[in-house]
């Protein structure tokens, strides 16, 4: 029997505020000691008084609007009930019955052909403390809890089960987590765990409405994790119902070592979250001018800016496309444009830019695991580079090795280049003299050119870049070299 | 409505509480109780009041993100029943 894949994904990223979400902590945790950004809102003591972070809001509501979704006009918050230590109230502050934005979607594009994703729901809630399990040896298992975490702003954007596939579901979330760090509401930091994803993925067999037991996986921490993951349980999914075993509706979590998903004992009572409306916090209008005002604030969103670097620097879809895949990317780009100053056509300089990004940077970002914020050649240093190539002063591949170096240490160009002796000659006398040497020494293959024969000329060249280190410029030696061979 | 035992013994399970065979019925019977008195309530009509959720009439109350200073550590831990270091310690908790 043929199965279809049904996958959903449900994201959590949080908000890029300076404070927590109901109390005014600082919401920066990741360096600071332990339990050293709490008070008594986020520490649940009796009496307190939560209220609503405004910038928080704001993110959310352009999160929403990028995603194209309805605003509610009337929203609140709920409390969500469990008992767990990660909260200290014994309660999440969230949304249940009116999020702050619903019935949205995400374009995405799978091998050329465009589909619309439906978003469920984006709703504001609160992070939770930071879990430490210690297991010592000669004792029983206890938990150290660091609170700072607790409180920071957590969006969550639920997306419709409309993925057909690991892949689709890649696309889903690199679209998106482009899409938070172009709105800049969230660093969207996987690893740091900045931006999350849990995933409802079952199958059904093809043409039926019911899907067999819907599976939760949870614990993929990177987009690689995700597809690895939904991979292995659309496999173990199939594999079960053909070996005719039943599946049953579960929470797995992904071993990143293993490349298996493992069945997670359930929460007891998982989902009696008793929710009722938060009654210390008043609910939400977001009138229309709030909406309006929020929706002015957008950036130029990513296809948008796509659009715009085909149009206005002639780049190819495919360049434009990975170009703006990342706004820092994207942005990192446009600086170049600003800063170039050699007289090329603008067209040309823009494909000359994206050649260099979307080569050399791009691998070498990819090789060391580096993001382009943090590469250590900036847009001025790279244009000096290109500058001296077009200038002729670099040979293209004495420019790749100064590229790496600077890649590597940060210098300008020239500095590379006196030191490590990459300037191209261009001294007419200088080349000459190594022409003339070559020529000697290679009697058969000149007297080969002068008997028509094109491809010993070529041979010669060669030896000439070779006698030179590749740093004499090839047309002057291809010039000089006719002449003698002529001469002689 | 009468609660039953297993219902009480749910919600005070949920609320991490543990109960004496006497406090069961105890609670038990005041909780039923209370779930009466709104069943008094539910039969006033309410068709034509939209429903609500607050008993003031605020809205938007809203702060500014700007960070204000937390409590120092040794306050922050000051209550915990058992600490470690810089950390609450807690009992294991199994997911």
């Amino acid at each position: 029997m043929n199965y279809e894949t049904i996958i959903g994904l449900e994201v959590h990223a949080q908000l890029r505020t300076r404070s927590k979400m109901y109390c005014r902590c600082s919401a920066d945790y990741a360096s600071a000691p332990p339990n050293t950004h709490v008070c008594p809102v986020c520490l649940g003591m009796p009496g307190v008084l939560p209220t609503i972070n405004q910038q928080a809001i704001e993110y959310t509501i352009m999160t929403a609007l990028a995603l194209n979704c309805a605003i509610s006009e009337y929203t609140k918050f709920d409390r969500k009930n469990y008992p767990y230590p990660d909260l200290m109230k014994g309660y999440q502050i969230s949304q249940y019955d009116a999020p702050i934005g619903h019935h949205g979607w995400l374009t995405i594009e799978t091998d050329g052909q465009k589909k619309q994703v439906g978003i469920t729901r984006v709703h504001l809630e609160e992070d939770v403390a930071k879990l430490l399990h210690r297991t010592p040896a000669d004792g029983e298992a206890y938990s150290l809890v660091d609170v700072n975490r607790s409180g920071v702003p957590l969006m969550e954007i639920v997306g419709e089960p409309d993925l057909r596939s690991p892949e689709e579901a890649r696309h889903y979330l690199i679209k998106l987590h482009s899409l938070l760090q172009y709105l800049d509401v969230s660093t969207a930091n996987m690893e740091e765990g900045s931006f999350r994803c849990d995933a409802n993925i079952s199958i059904r067999p093809e043409g039926k409405p019911e899907s067999l037991a819907k599976v939760e996986v949870k614990n993929m921490n990177s987009f690689r994790a995700v597809y690895r993951a939904l991979e292995y349980e659309a496999r173990r999914q199939r594999k079960a119902a053909e070996e005719g075993k039943k599946l049953v509706q579960e929470t797995r979590g992904w071993l990143e070592e293993k490349g298996v998903t493992i069945a997670q004992r359930s929460k007891e009572y998982a989902h009696d979250y008793r929710y009722f409306p938060e009654p210390d916090l008043p609910p939400l209008v977001l009138n229309r001018e709030w909406v309006e005002a929020m929706r002015s604030k957008l950036p130029e969103l990513p296809e948008a800016r796509r659009n715009r670097f085909v149009a206005e620097y002639d780049l190819s879809l495919y360049d434009a496309n990975l170009l703006t895949s990342s706004r820092a990317m994207a942005d990192y780009f446009e600086a170049c444009l600003r800063k170039k100053s050699y007289r090329l056509s603008a067209a040309k300089s823009a494909k000359m830019v994206a050649n260099w990004l979307l080569g050399e940077s791009s691998r070498l970002l990819n090789v060391t695991n580096t993001e382009i914020n943090d590469s250590k050649i900036s847009p001025g240093q790279l244009c000096q580079l290109l500058d001296l190539i077009e200038a002729g002063s670099i040979s293209a591949t004495s420019a790749k090795q100064v590229f790496a170096e600077m890649f590597s240490t940060g210098k300008d160009a020239t500095d590379i280049m006196t030191q490590k002796g990459l300037s191209q000659i261009s001294d007419t006398h200088e080349v000459a003299d190594t022409v003339s040497r070559v020529i000697i020494a290679n009697p058969q293959p000149v007297a080969d050119y002068k008997a028509g024969k094109e491809q010993a000329l070529k041979f010669l060249v060669g030896q000439v870049m070779k006698a030179t280190g590749g740093r004499a410029d090839p047309k002057l030696v291809n010039e000089l070299l006719k002449k003698k061979v002529e001469e002689e | 409505m009468k609660l039953s035992r297993e219902e009480v013994l749910h919600i005070a399970r949920l609320a991490r509480l543990g109960l004496t065979e006497a406090e069961a019925d105890r609670f038990g019977e005041q909780l039923s109780n209370i779930l009466e008195n709104f069943e008094v309530l539910q039969q006033v009509d309410t068709s034509d009041i939209p429903p609500t959720t607050q008993s003031v009439a605020l809205q938007n109350v809203v702060s500014d993100d700007e960070v204000a200073p937390s409590l120092p550590q040794s306050q922050v831990l000051a209550n915990a029943p058992q600490k470690e270091g810089e950390f609450f310690r807690v009992r294991a908790v199994l997911e």
